[in-house]
């Protein structure tokens, strides 16, 4: 019995020795097998996606990453920076595209870029970076060094060795927040390229190390932006703008009790009329709870100027949430003046693709473009995707948004052109506005107010507590009457938010008569959601919101409105008929 | 553990052995855990694959809590006021790299856990031969690492390195890890000579850039987070303009520790039942004139050594600079003279010189 038993023990005993002799002859277990597999797709799916950048003059270059099938890709804003207008870029699958620049983050340090030529470009799918962690394994690629001269990039294995790091400016306008720090190998031509988890999704955009005395090479701590963020900005990125970040308005510090508390306001920030003021406890900001100044720095760092976030504070025990919207960190002036200081981090290749491997030291390789050194011209079928405008990078994709947000407009409402003469929106014998070129006025049973036209539209913010209703809607009538083109001046300003409602909306900014009116379209339905008119900056605007969209003289028009100004709603109105006038055939 | 498993099979069947009905319903268990064993030892070698190509989140967050950052002097020249450390006791000891960081009277040594608390530290004592230091703060319930259980690790072993490196993490931010492998299992003092050290003893040599500013005292651990190594200082070889990039085995440095925790390594003077003989030992009875005692913290380098003298005889030289004496930390020159106070003239005087990178140890009897 005892052979028995023994027989057994004996046989469990062996599984493991077998298991090491099968890696001892060679053999690998299934396991392994399929985690090599499994790399190895997530890399081959990865590396198709990565594009190498050069620039047309050999004087510049770096990483860059599809993100659309109609070529738009990201890359850092230094890496684009000494290289203009228009560049070449290189794929894994050995080919080379033009492509132009189209909008920068100059404070976040990234770019949007579109190649052109096909329209089934190689995607990389976007992770959710937030579930990133530390520890989890991930890649880059890239070209550091110009390695590739087949443009087959480089990929660079590790971990994340931290994430929601913050990383100050430095002496540059590049400031890393909330970024995700790995030891993968990042070095200078990794800059703009991508960093991929394990399963072969974007998770950021490769873009700064840690260096110090060992020189500008990689010491096991590389940073990335991280893609949450620039899903934040994206929209605004399409611009073809220089699209900046955006400051609170307040600065915080923690106090002796480790609490994150406000160190200083301005009172002319919208956080101050939002309540905020000296000494109030942070509890969260963006939905993420703060419990440190550079938690405070990582979510203010994610968020376009613009945009309104959620904020939480403590006063005296009270919890007060309010909807912050965030004011820009560079006046547009400061801004394009520090774009020219920048300082170029990447080193400057010059290296044509197919000459064969060369030592990464080489500095007299000639670029793509370039190879007699003579300056790059922009080729002639490239031109029409360039489109000079100071504040913008590529002005040609801001008309390109703003005609297709109007056309979108267009298909879901109609056409007002045709429209001229006055509006009139009424419930029954409450109220009428009447809205015109030269008149526009809100008649009740007990008052008329009206527009006077010989005055700043800034100045007529009738009725008293509405921040401007009457000059408001006078000025959505303009749009919808004269379009983007002749309103005044229109530009796109990008997706944001709008408070009360899912998602985003696209955002067109129009200037006219000294004030500037944001006007929120439905990605969805192409409807006008909301109008929001800022009399002049530092001041609440007067809200609008749209719903209840019905057939009026075979257009569709908003039978209810919210006013909101401030803090409060002033007003809910709906309205019972609407008529477009048209001098030579009045509607009904 | 398998083998264990089966060590208390193998026991039980033979408890057993009386009754054949007992034996018949052994063997049946036994063939039915053997195929229980099988399958879990199939399924064990595929999880434990597996794991390999899986991420180490769980693990690095287990070990977190035991990291500390710390900040003292330093500040200039490139020299980063700031390194790491770990928990090496539930009551706030802490085991770090001694280094100028350390080295500071007129500024606090600050401890910053994981979760973000802030402590004064004082230095229990410090090994400058191995250039490690014990800290403690005034904190209870602590997660740490047990010295006892260090694990050795092999050329080719997965590890991991947690350090507060270039202190990228501030207040409750988790520490930076990068992953490796340990290259090779060596000698430091192989390559004495080219790289700045005084370390002779054993290292872990490893493929990751473990060793940046602000990452010595940090915490190399196996990939499941068990402590093996103490990261060391920066080491660039001066010929080649390379860095080594190494930790100090735990084993190396555990007497040393220990050492310390006894209070052996305190200077007698700053203990309370001290005792002082009739007659001290005195520098001038060795024949050892220090450098001017200008500044708060002068460390005791010799200026001078009289001819004729014990020291002339032991070979001391002038920019000798006097680490220990009779094994106690003197990290200052009136910490050597008040310890000295407590020998006796008649004893012998046992002296740690450092020499440019070299550890000399000299016994003096005074004239």
């Amino acid at each position: 019995m005892n052979k028995v038993v023994h027989k057994f023990a004996i046989i469990a005993f062996l599984i493991p020795t077998f298991a090491m002799a099968n890696l001892a002859s060679g053999q690998v277990a299934e396991a392994v097998r399929q985690a090599e597999q499994q790399r190895i797709d997530a890399v081959a799916k990865a590396v198709k996606s990565a594009v190498a950048i050069f620039s047309a003059d050999g004087n510049g270059g770096g990483s860059g990453v599809v993100i659309s099938p109609d070529g738009y890709a990201l890359t850092n804003f230094h890496v684009v920076q000494p290289v203009g207008d228009y560049m070449q870029c290189g794929m894994a699958d050995g080919r080379l595209y033009d492509a132009v620049l189209v909008s920068i983050d100059p404070t976040g340090d990234v770019a949007l870029i579109k190649l052109v030529g096909r329209e089934d470009f190689p995607v990389a799918e976007m992770a959710d970076s937030d579930e990133v962690q530390a520890g989890d394994w991930c890649f880059a690629v890239g070209n550091p060094f110009l390695l590739a001269s087949n443009f087959e990039p480089t990929v660079t294995y590790g971990i994340v060795s931290g994430v929601h790091r913050y990383q100050e400016p430095a002496g540059t306008i590049l400031e890393y927040t909330d970024c995700i720090q790995t030891d993968a190998a990042i070095n200078p031509g990794n800059s703009g390229g991508p960093l991929f988890n394990a399963a072969g999704q974007l998770i950021g955009v490769n873009g700064r190390g840690s260096f110090e005395k060992r020189g500008r090479v990689n010491v096991g701590l590389g940073y990335a932006i991280s893609i949450n963020q620039i899903k934040h900005f994206l929209g605004y990125l399409h611009s073809g703008r220089i699209v900046d970040h955006a400051t609170l308005g307040a600065t915080v510090d923690d106090d002796e009790e480790g609490r994150v508390v406000v160190s200083n306001i301005l009172e002319s920030s919208d956080a101050y009329r939002r309540g905020l003021r000296y000494s109030d406890e942070l509890v969260s900001f963006g939905g993420r709870t703060i419990d440190s100044p550079n938690a405070f720095k990582n979510v203010l760092g994610i968020y376009p100027k613009g945009w309104r976030v959620p904020l939480s504070f403590l006063r005296d025990g009270v919890r007060h949430d309010v909807h912050v919207r965030l004011a820009g960190v560079h006046a547009v002036e400061e801004l394009l003046a520090k774009i020219q200081e920048a300082p170029v981090e990447e080193q400057k290749p010059k290296r044509r693709p197919g000459d064969g491997e060369q030592p990464s030291d080489d500095q007299e390789e000639k670029s793509p473009a370039n190879p007699h050194g003579e300056p790059a011209k922009v080729p002639e079928e490239l031109q029409q995707y360039i489109k000079h405008r100071s504040g913008f990078a590529n002005y040609f994709f801001n008309e390109l948004h703003r005609t297709r947000v109007w056309n979108e407009f267009h298909d879901a409402t109609g056409d007002f052109a045709a429209s001229r003469a006055d509006w009139t929106l009424a419930k029954g014998a409450d109220f009428a506005i009447t809205l015109g070129d030269e008149k526009s006025a809100i008649k009740t049973a007990t008052a008329t107010i009206a527009l006077d036209r010989g005055k700043d539209l800034s100045e007529q913010l009738e009725p008293q507590g509405s921040g401007g209703m009457l000059a408001t809607l006078h000025l959505w009538r303009r749009l919808l009457v004269e379009g983007p083109a002749a309103f005044g001046d229109v530009v796109y300003l990008g997706q944001a938010p709008l408070v009360g409602h899912d998602g985003l909306h696209d955002v067109l900014l129009g200037t006219y008569d000294v004030v500037e009116t944001h006007f929120y379209f439905d990605l969805t339905s192409g409807e006008l959601r909301a109008i929001e008119m800022t009399p002049e900056p530092g001041t609440d605007p007067c809200e609008i919101h749209l719903t209840d969209y019905r057939e009026v003289a075979g257009a569709k028009l908003p039978h209810r409105m919210l006013i909101r100004h401030g803090d409060s709603i002033f007003l809910e109105i709906e309205i019972d008929s609407i008529q477009l006038s048209k001098p030579d055939k009045p509607e009904a | 553990m398998i083998r264990e498993r089966i060590y208390a099979i193998r026991s039980r069947s033979v408890c057993d052995s009386n009754s054949a009905v007992v034996v018949n319903w052994q063997i049946a268990r036994m063939r039915s855990l053997s195929l229980i064993l099988l399958c879990a030892t199939l399924i064990g070698s595929q999880y434990n694959t597996l794991r390999a190509a899986q991420s180490f989140a769980t693990t690095i967050n287990s070990v977190q809590p035991k990291m500390v950052k710390i900040y003292g002097a330093g500040g200039i020249r490139g020299l980063e006021a700031y390194q790491s450390g770990f928990l090496i006791s539930p009551v706030g000891h802490i085991l770090t790299t001694w280094s100028y960081v350390l080295d500071t009277d007129t500024e606090t040594v600050t401890i910053v856990l994981d979760d973000g608390r802030r402590f004064d530290a004082k230095l229990l004592g410090a090994d400058p031969r191995i250039e490690i230091a014990v800290l403690k703060i005034d904190a209870t319930e602590l997660p740490f690492f047990d010295l006892d259980s260090a694990v050795d690790l092999s050329a080719g072993s997965r590890v991991l390195a947690f350090s507060n490196v270039f202190a990228v993490a501030a207040g409750n931010e988790p520490v930076s890890v990068l992953h490796g492998s340990v290259a090779a299992n060596t000698n430091l003092a192989a390559r004495r000579g080219a790289y700045a050290t005084t370390y002779r003893g054993a290292a872990y040599i490893l493929d990751a850039m473990t060793n940046n500013p602000g990452a010595a005292g940090g915490a190399l651990t196996d990939r499941r987070g068990q402590l093996a190594g103490l990261l060391g200082k920066e080491l660039r070889n001066s010929l080649d303009n390379t860095w080594l990039n190494y930790a100090l085995p735990i084993p190396e440095i555990k007497a040393s520790v220990d050492e310390i925790l006894a209070g052996n390594a305190r200077p007698i003077s700053s203990a309370p039942d001290r005792r002082r003989p009739i007659e001290s030992i005195t520098l001038a009875s060795l024949g050892i004139v220090l450098v001017p005692d200008v500044v708060s913290k002068t460390p005791p380098y010799i200026d001078r050594v009289r001819p004729g003298t014990p020291a002339a005889e032991a070979d001391l030289r002038p920019d000798d600079l006097i680490l220990f004496a009779n094994d106690r930390l003197v990290n200052s020159s009136k910490i050597l003279r008040e310890e000295l106070i407590y020998i006796d003239r008649i004893d012998e005087v046992r002296l740690v010189v450092q020499r440019m990178q070299q550890l000399i140890e000299v016994s003096l009897f005074a004239e």
